[in-house]
């Protein structure tokens, strides 16, 4: 059983956003990379099925040179390979240009599942899984929080929650699997597994190495164009509600609730 | 030249989703402002009865693809029934819905069509004849102000609860027509074997209209009755931060944060919740806030509308029978 898991990096969570001079972009200056929390349950789930099938996991990260830091971490939780995309002509690129610089990656590699996060919490596209999916043409399974691989390795039965009811999902493999939380709980990396990483292959590939146009790629490429970045709309500290016993807050809440903000 | 509003509906066993009815409203707006058509299409088995609905909300056309395949729901037979029509009538502007269903056909859908989609937006504009969309990116913490380029038909999916519905008039009715498609059973790979309806019955955290959420402050699973005892006088569903889910006291589909549910509800109560930048990701964008929490300092007071300083486990049950006087 060989699995792919395609791994992102990305802003950690704790990052407070600020948008450059530019407003086109956000300042990265200060900004702590980690890898995608969802791609962290896709590198598990891989390393599981690995454990009970048999078969490789290999890590594919398109960005730059940084993002063999969480390559190396995927590595030393217990997956094989790594495959970094990294060039300078994908500067500005968009998803779709990136999932297409992916696929051209993948493509040639023997594959059974393919693990993305269900999305970026960078951009929260969520676009890359099905884009990918298309270019292989092969199936996609979104927000996936259970997966089970059929004992003669051709298919795999899934468990996807939509709102009010979880749908039990079967699929041909190859198929590409979307990772929600829920799926599993991520390892952290052991000292030997850390140590085993800097061993283990980590190839970097270019679009030309990919067989791709630099033409195809970068800002001048892009199909989506971003106008403008805003920072939220400033929500203010509203009302601290009155009331000397909580009985009494509660009853000026209540009431608050009813005649200033009309929702009870 | 692409041509008018295309929205895709949303059902469940032949029932129409209300995301459905924000996108035919949100649509018909669009379509003024280009002065175009708005044609809703509408999948599912044995469906056609259904299409009525849509007229009264603005549709000029309702699209009826109707084929035993189309329920329940796959990725495979949507975007294959939807890429047809769209490659064949070419619109110029194409929405869908946001919900799990609607990001999942949207992503699959743009990329049959080699089209840019902006995924989970909260608001539309024509600007110039072209579609502007507006998204919160890094979990809300900033908007993207967004357009395509060189990208046919202009694509978008819309958070639900966000957009709002028009005033239905009876008097209005849309044109219905059956859709021209063909579908080949060897492309349909994946299969939907089961369906397991979620035990609590209580309507999904992105769908609510009011959420009870409970965080650490709880103290443990066994405390959340007086949560659910709340919610269920007012009309709310219960969520929960990802420090009450870790700990085992809610299941994973009740997180509202930035690695969880996204929610829009117009009223939102945090008990015993911080507010720690991950969990006002998901829920900044509720109309009403409201805080209940001991900690006077406790960052969620920033962004509540309205904050009670106080031990919970007074202050909900105190609010609970205070809110039976107005519901
Ligand atoms: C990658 C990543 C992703 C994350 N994603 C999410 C996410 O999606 N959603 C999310 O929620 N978090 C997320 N977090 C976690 C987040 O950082 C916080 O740890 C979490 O939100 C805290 O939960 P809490 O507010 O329930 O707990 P705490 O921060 O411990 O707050 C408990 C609050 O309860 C109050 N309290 C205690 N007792 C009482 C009482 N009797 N009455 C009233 N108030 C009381 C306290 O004053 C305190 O303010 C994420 C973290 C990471 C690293
Ligand atoms: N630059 C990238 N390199 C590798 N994987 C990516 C990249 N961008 C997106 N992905 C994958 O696609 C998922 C969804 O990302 P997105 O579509 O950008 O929201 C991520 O969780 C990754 O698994």
């Amino acid at each position: 059983m060989n699995i792919i898991v395609c791994l992102k990096q990305v802003p950690d969570t704790e990052t407070q956003i600020k948008i450059g001079s530019d407003r086109q972009s956000i300042v990265t200056d200060d900004i702590k990379w980690v890898m995608n929390p969802y791609d962290e349950y896709g590198v598990e789930e891989a390393l599981r099925l690995k454990e009970k099938h048999g078969g490789e996991v290999t890590v594919v990260g398109l960005g730059p040179k940084r993002v063999t830091e969480s390559i190396r971490t995927a590595l030393a939780m217990g997956a094989d390979k790594g495959i970094l995309i990294s060039d300078g002509a994908l500067d500005g690129s968009d998803s779709l240009a990136h999932a297409k610089a992916i696929a051209a990656a993948i493509k040639d590699l023997q594959y059974d599942l393919i693990f993305t996060g269900q999305r970026g919490v960078d951009d929260d596209l969520g676009i890359v899984g099905a884009t990918l999916a298309e270019a292989l043409n092969i199936p996609q399974l979104s927000l996936i929080v259970k997966v089970e691989v059929a004992e003669d390795g051709k298919s795999v039965k899934v468990q996807r929650p939509i709102e009010g009811e979880t749908l039990v999902i079967t699929s041909t493999l190859p198929a590409l699997i979307t990772a929600q939380k829920g799926l599993n709980e991520p390892r952290y990396a052991s000292l030997p597994g850390i140590m085993k990483a800097k061993k283990k292959p980590l190839a970097e590939k270019s679009l030309a190495d990919l067989g791709l146009n630099s033409a195809d790629f970068g800002a001048g490429a892009r199909k989506m164009k971003i106008l403008e970045l805003t920072p939220p709309p400033a929500r203010e500290a509203g009302k601290i509600v009155p009331g000397e016993t909580p009985q009494e807050k509660a009853a000026q809440l209540a009431k608050l609730l009813h005649d200033e903000a009309k929702v009870l | 030249m692409a041509q008018g509003v295309w929205t895709i509906a949303e059902q469940r066993d032949g029932e129409i989703r209300k995301i459905s009815y924000e996108l035919v409203s949100e649509g018909r707006r669009l379509a003024d402002a280009l002065g175009q058509e708005l044609t809703v299409v509408l999948l599912g088995s044995n469906i056609k009865d259904k299409a009525a609905a849509f007229g009264p909300y603005g549709a000029n056309k309702v699209m009826v693809a109707d084929d035993s395949r189309l329920e329940p729901y796959t990725t495979d037979a949507y975007v294959s029934v939807i890429s047809q029509l769209v490659k064949a009538n070419e619109p110029a502007v194409l929405l869908l819905g946001a919900s799990v269903q609607g990001k999942d056909l949207a992503g699959r859908l743009a990329a049959r069509l080699d089209v840019a989609m902006a995924q989970d937006c909260t608001v539309f504009a024509i600007e110039g004849g072209t579609l502007v969309a507006t998204r919160p990116i890094y979990a809300g913490k900033a908007y993207a102000k967004v357009t395509f380029e060189n990208s046919w038909p202009q694509m978008a999916t819309a958070r639900p609860k966000v957009m709002s519905v028009n005033e239905p008039d009876p008097s209005k009715s849309a044109e219905v027509m059956d859709a021209a498609f063909t579908l080949d059973d060897a492309d349909l790979k994946t299969k939907v074997m089961d369906v397991v309806k979620d035990e609590s019955g209580k309507v999904d955290l992105t769908e609510a209209d009011k959420i009870v959420s409970g965080g650490r402050g709880m103290k443990g699973p066994e405390n959340y009755y007086i949560l659910e005892a709340l919610a269920d006088v007012i009309g709310a569903s219960v969520g929960a931060s990802r420090s009450a889910v870790d700990a085992g006291w809610r299941p994973h589909s009740d997180q509202v944060g930035q690695t969880g549910k996204v929610v829009s509800p117009n009223l939102y109560v945090a008990c015993g919740i911080s507010g720690a930048i991950q969990h006002l990701a998901g829920m900044s964008t509720s109309k009403v806030i409201v805080a209940i929490n001991k900690d006077a300092d406790a960052p969620i007071f920033q962004k509540a509308d309205y904050g009670v300083v106080g031990d919970l486990f007074d202050v909900v049950p105190a609010l609970t029978e205070e809110a039976k006087k107005y519901v």
